[in-house]
């Protein structure tokens, strides 16, 4: 298992409560990193079927997120079979700003931007 | 409770060797553009990074700008996934889109828009298994584990933006992610949330007194009434009013209503429900 974390973008689709500014300032900034990262959909979503998918990301190591509420996303992943380790980072679209999410999520990031 | 996902096609966007990095513009584009329409997307940069990781997908598609203009062909070594290769070169995001239509063909697929992950999620660090939920809900939504918990086993019985269960659970443990405000949101649990009047609602008080003393009340009122009037849209109207208090309270959205059981099936529900919570409990000793 790898010590670099896996970073996890919440798109939020199905319902669109995290604000779509942030949500899509996080998103390009996310992609202007040049980092390696997981998204999805709508963990809503997947956790309502079971996606065995979660229970990939919950196994995936050091896991960071950004989602919504954290109580709602551990919520989540327990709910769907698959809690997340307690060490898991969860950073929340619906109430921090767009660059405290990604300054946080890229802490540590040691890739450097990718530029074609 | 579902098990099934409706995902097709494992999408990953390789930008690593033998592929030309999109601009980061462009990336968010494509990405944004395929998360909107339901996808899952790995983005691989040059670092690698967790699509390499076993999956349970029949078919992974693979996005890249390609060095040489071509998809390479490509295969899983366990010979369990179908992988598929497309070159994205020049295309813009809703090119790329349609491109994944097409390979994920007539499979259907969940897609935003045509639901709304509504459903309850409960804060075991908060529960204290009381089942006050199980015995609320008319719609089955909570049932009791094999070791006696309460748990959340029918989603898609949940009616859409109706979160009456978390306001009568005494621990505020029940959240609705896709609702606005907190704590029911997920949002911190605050001391005042935690003694509020509106998040202590004992069940008996929803209707100023039993509930089901009231609705065994209505009930039999309504079923004399009925067999005079014999009209469904007096026995709806019955049911409307016999919730009416619920509604004004904020606990039931208008349109739950049109979808409750009748009221003989209410008390029905109702029973059955206690006394699955009861025998949990006693179970819990």
């Amino acid at each position: 298992m790898s010590d670099t974390p896996t970073l996890l973008y919440c798109r939020c689709a199905y319902a669109q409560v995290v604000p779509t500014g942030v949500k899509n300032e996080v998103l390009q900034q996310l992609s202007e990193s040049g980092a390696s990262f997981e998204s999805v959909a709508d963990l809503c979503e997947m956790a309502a079927h079971r996606d065995p998918r979660l229970k990939e990301l919950a196994a995936a190591g050091k896991l960071r997120i950004a989602a919504c509420y954290p109580r709602a996303v551990r919520g989540l992943f327990h709910q769907a079979g698959a809690p997340l380790p307690e060490d898991a980072d969860i950073l929340n679209m619906r109430t921090a700003q767009a660059a405290e999410i990604t300054s946080a999520l890229l802490v540590d990031a040691s890739t450097p931007p990718v530029t074609p | 409770m579902i098990t099934h996902t409706a995902r097709p096609l494992r999408i990953v966007l390789y930008e690593g060797r033998g592929a030309i990095p999109l601009p980061p513009e462009a990336r968010a584009r494509v990405l944004a553009a395929l998360l909107d329409k339901g996808y899952a997307v790995s983005r691989v940069g040059s670092s690698g990074g967790a699509a390499a990781r076993a999956n349970d997908d029949h078919t992974l598609l693979v996005l890249g700008a390609f060095e040489t203009g071509l998809a390479p062909e490509v295969e899983d070594a366990e010979g369990r996934v179908s992988i598929q290769a497309r070159d994205i070169s020049g295309l813009e995001a809703d090119g790329v889109l349609s491109l994944v239509e097409q390979a994920r063909g007539v499979r259907p697929m969940n897609e935003p828009g045509r639901w709304k992950p509504w459903f309850p999620v409960i804060d075991y660090s908060r529960c204290t298994n009381c089942m006050q939920c199980l015995s609320f809900c008319l719609f089955d939504v909570y049932g009791v584990s094999a070791d006696n918990k309460i748990q959340v086993q029918n989603n898609d019985n949940c009616k859409t933006n109706c979160p009456a269960c978390s306001r009568v659970c005494p621990e505020v443990a029940i959240m609705f992610p896709k609702y606005q405000g907190g704590p029911i949101n997920g949002d911190e649990v605050s001391a005042a949330d935690h003694g509020r009047e509106k998040m202590k609602v004992d069940i008996s008080s929803l209707l100023g007194g039993d509930i089901y003393a009231a609705l065994k009340d209505r009930s039999a009122a309504a079923k004399s009434r009925f067999s005079k009037e014999r009209s469904p849209d007096k026995a709806l109207d019955e049911r409307k009013k016999c919730l009416t208090k619920l509604v004004s309270d904020g606990f039931i959205p208008m349109d739950v209503l049109a979808s409750l059981p009748s009221p003989d099936e209410i008390l029905r529900k109702a029973e059955e429900a206690k006394a699955k919570a009861a025998a949990a409990l006693a179970a819990q000793g």
